[in-house]
């Protein structure tokens, strides 16, 4: 393949931040959408989102896009870090403690990270009815913001049973880095003297 | 009475310089006519990590002094470029806000936390380097004035960012202040608003400005909450400090009017010793366990308790709330320590040890204070808000004229993050209610609070608003009369110093730009020598006129402040002559109180100083 190919790390990174990005940005994420599904991208998406070479369909994404999101992850990592010991926990061998310490710790994690999100992004759910009760889709709903499963044919309205409210992040704001800071160091060691 | 106003200037601003945290607020004065009000909250950029800026509504009172090896420049670097004029945060030596917060967390000795407390502490040299006051000796400090101006300092850099072409320095701002706060830390607050560059300032009460907050949210709809007649007590428990202050609702020429009748004393007690408590409760129960804490687990604990204090002071809240302290390491599973804070602790700590059910006859505990003290701040010695609630509105009782030994507050207004909790408002009108039921007056009601975190802010700014004319101004002055105190000429009798009387030289309710009459008495000054003089205050006589002698006081009438000094320079006079003054007062329009000699001849005047360079020892 004569693509470049991305590490594990960057890779992971991207993930994170295309994850955050889809959510609060349709027209990303339709972008990704049609990226995915190796559909030339919409035609008024933006230039450099263009694929160079109209004759190749499959173009990997422009390197561009790897820039500042990779920024935007790791700084929100460091932020659940920094209020909830987020990579603290996930990476603390929990194999041999009972599930009462690891609730105790959860506790942490689950205040400080609820703090985190609820200072920096608003979600709220993406359906706003119970869970498990039926909702019909009209005709002209939203894809982006339901995912239709199960025995899907037809077309809408269609009606089905609720399974998962989904979320929407709006409002997405995370501090504004200086120029020259690490965002690599998720959190620094700290030597007491 | 409505000050010229220029077209750079259709914002008015208000800034709530607090002990724990700071707010700013405006008014497009253009935008508002009479009771419809177009306020706004400016977020105040700060950092809030090393390298990372975030704007938060609230900016903590903190500032750091980070060693040259703790961060980098990036990690320090402010939105704002260029030092704009002195004091401006890029080129003084420390962190303001959050970051501030947390890092004094971990290194406390390098922490300036509550520089207003010592702002108002009359017993340490105010303009001396003396924060932190637990930094090694060879580290860098600053006075509690230089702490007020970096703060400023940040909120005018931060407005100015967000509004470059109506810098903070040509807008109409009013800086709130405690009721409590004597002339010289009054002096010392305009004098930090000048040296950060703010040239129109003037200074307001704490109280007042809570109370302003509400009238300005209820789009004129006060008029029918409160009547011709009611007493509204501000009961403003900050972070720090509380604070009390009577306002009444009177009647001129048709119109309700608001007059600010009683303030209380400075208490240095508020809602972070209530989370220390709980601390402290919780980390016995841990030891007990035999586990141990370090200072940074318990600043982290106090946190959690902040939390779980809300809570569990809500009205059918939970039995118990869990607490857990993070470990230090990263081993935040093995090594987190849990706990819980019950409902019962929480009672016993915060509703019975700061807002106890005590009768009207209660009083402060006052304990002597014991041999040799550390300099510190002189923090309230009894805990009970109730108790000292009740020793204010009995001091007043007089002043206000009620029969029965207590103002009588007919409606209380809230303010301060600590009445978050309505189990906490509910105790204290409780327990006001209580007093005055028992008098046969009316049990008092609340005033249904504004933000009470961002209230004075607010308020502050809604004042600015009315130093344009518009709006319903609280009315007041100065809430104490001064005096000097002068030797009494009578024999000396060995081993005794000779009684002082207490000479009136300002009265009570002085308004802002307000002369009062030159003192008849004449005051022998040495040329070239400073002089220095007994200074108190009285928050109760209100009758007393320029000139009043007073040769002897009830215990807690007067109250002494700070020493007055007063120093003639030697050009054109003889070092050592002896000339005669008298002393005149004057309340700038500023707010703050100024003392005059003036000569007998010529047209001289002398400014005595109301902050003296405290002696060691």
């Amino acid at each position: 393949m004569a693509e470049p190919s991305l590490s594990f790390v960057s890779r992971l990174a991207l993930a994170f931040a295309a994850f955050f990005r889809i959510l609060a940005d349709g027209v990303f994420a339709a972008r990704v959408a049609s990226a995915r599904d190796g559909a030339p991208a919409l035609p008024h998406a933006e230039p450099e989102l263009r694929l160079s070479a109209p004759a190749i369909p499959k173009a990997a994404p422009p390197p561009r896009l790897r820039e500042a999101p990779t920024d935007a992850a790791l700084q929100l990592l460091a932020l659940l870090q920094r209020e909830g010991r987020f990579v603290d926990f996930v990476k603390e061998d929990v194999s041999a403690f009972s599930d009462a310490e690891i609730g105790a710790a959860a506790r942490v994690v689950h205040d400080g990270c609820a703090r985190a999100l609820e200072e920096h992004m608003h979600l709220r759910a993406v359906r706003s009815e119970p869970e498990d009760s039926r909702v019909t889709l009209e005709a002209n709903f939203a894809t982006e913001g339901v995912r239709v499963t199960g025995n899907v044919r037809g077309e809408p309205p269609f009606t089905g049973t609720l399974r998962h409210r989904g979320w929407r992040a709006s409002d997405v704001h995370l501090p504004q880095l200086t120029e020259g800071h690490d965002v690599t160091v998720i959190a620094p060691a700290e030597v007491e003297l | 009475m409505s000050e010229p106003a220029d077209a750079s200037s259709s914002h008015v601003v208000g800034i709530d310089l607090g002990t724990t945290h700071c707010a700013i607020s405006w008014v497009d004065a253009d935008l508002s006519e009479g009771d419809a009000i177009a306020g706004r909250d400016l977020a105040i950029p700060q950092l809030v990590a090393p390298g990372q800026i975030d704007a938060r509504p609230l900016l903590p009172s903190f500032l750091y002094l980070p060693h040259p090896s703790e961060l980098t420049p990036a990690d320090r670097a402010l939105p704002w470029a260029a030092p704009a004029s002195e004091g401006a945060a890029t080129e003084s030596p420390f962190i303001v806000g959050e970051l501030a917060r947390a890092l004094g967390g971990k290194t406390p000795s390098r922490l300036v936390a509550s520089s207003k407390s010592w702002l108002c502490h009359g017993g340490i040299d105010r303009r001396g380097a003396v924060l932190p006051a637990d930094a090694p000796p060879e580290e860098p400090r600053i006075s509690p004035l230089d702490a007020a101006v970096a703060l400023l300092a940040h909120v005018r850099d931060a407005w100015d960012r967000a509004h470059p072409e109506t810098p903070l320095a040509a807008q109409d701002v009013t800086l709130t202040v405690p009721a409590s706060f004597d002339p010289a830390a009054r002096e010392l607050t305009a004098e930090a608003a000048a040296r950060a560059g703010l040239a129109r300032v003037r200074l307001l009460e704490e109280p007042q400005a809570a109370l302003y907050a509400w009238i300005a949210r209820s789009d004129g709809a006060w008029r029918r909450e409160v009547n011709v007649g009611d007493v509204i007590l501000v009961i403003d428990v900050g972070g720090g400090t509380s604070d009390f202050s009577l306002i009444a609702v009177r009647e001129s020429e048709g119109a309700l009017t608001l007059e600010r009748v009683a303030v209380g004393e400075h208490i240095l007690l508020g809602g972070d010793n209530m989370d220390l408590a709980l601390a402290h409760g919780v980390r016995q129960k841990l030891e007990a366990d035999g586990r141990t804490l370090d200072t940074w687990q318990l600043v982290a604990l106090a946190h959690g308790c902040r939390a779980a204090k809300e809570q569990l002071l809500t009205e059918g809240g939970p039995a118990s709330v869990p607490v857990v302290v993070p470990s230090r390491g990263s081993r935040l599973v093995a090594s987190s320590l849990r706990t819980e804070l019950t409902r019962d602790e929480v009672d016993a700590l915060v509703l019975e040890g700061f807002f106890p059910a005590v009768p009207a006859s209660a009083r402060p505990a006052q304990r002597a204070r014991v041999g040799l003290r550390q300099l510190g701040l002189p923090y309230a010695q009894d805990a009970a808000v109730t108790r000292h609630l009740a020793a204010f509105l009995a001091k007043q009782a007089e002043a206000t004229g009620a029969a029965g030994g207590l103002a009588r507050p007919t409606a209380v207004l809230f303010n301060g993050g600590v009445f978050k909790s309505a189990r906490l408002r509910a105790r204290v009108l409780a327990v006001l209610g209580d007093w005055l039921t028992a008098l046969g007056a009316p049990a008092p009601r609340e005033l249904p609070g504004a933000d009470l975190d961002l209230a004075v802010a607010r308020g502050a700014a809604y004042h600015a608003y009315t130093r344009r004319g518009a709006g319903v101004r609280i009315r007041g002055g100065t809430a104490r009369a001064y005096y000097v105190g002068v030797e009494s000429a009578m024999p000396a009798v060995p081993g005794m110093a000779p009684p002082i009387s207490a000479l009136c030289v300002a009265p009570f309710g002085m308004e802002e730009g307000a002369s009062a009459a030159l003192l008849d008495e004449e005051l022998g000054l040495v040329v070239g020598e400073p002089v220095r003089f007994r200074f108190f205050g009285s928050s109760t006589r209100r009758d007393d006129v320029v000139g009043t002698v007073l040769e002897r006081w009830r215990e807690g009438e007067l109250d002494e402040l700070a020493e007055l000094e007063a120093e003639l320079p030697t050009a054109g006079r003889t070092a050592g002559e002896i000339v005669a003054v008298r002393l005149q007062a004057t309340v700038t329009e500023v707010g703050v109180l100024e003392l005059d000699a003036v000569p007998r001849e010529g047209t001289e005047r002398w400014k005595l100083s109301l902050d003296v360079r405290h002696d060691a020892g």
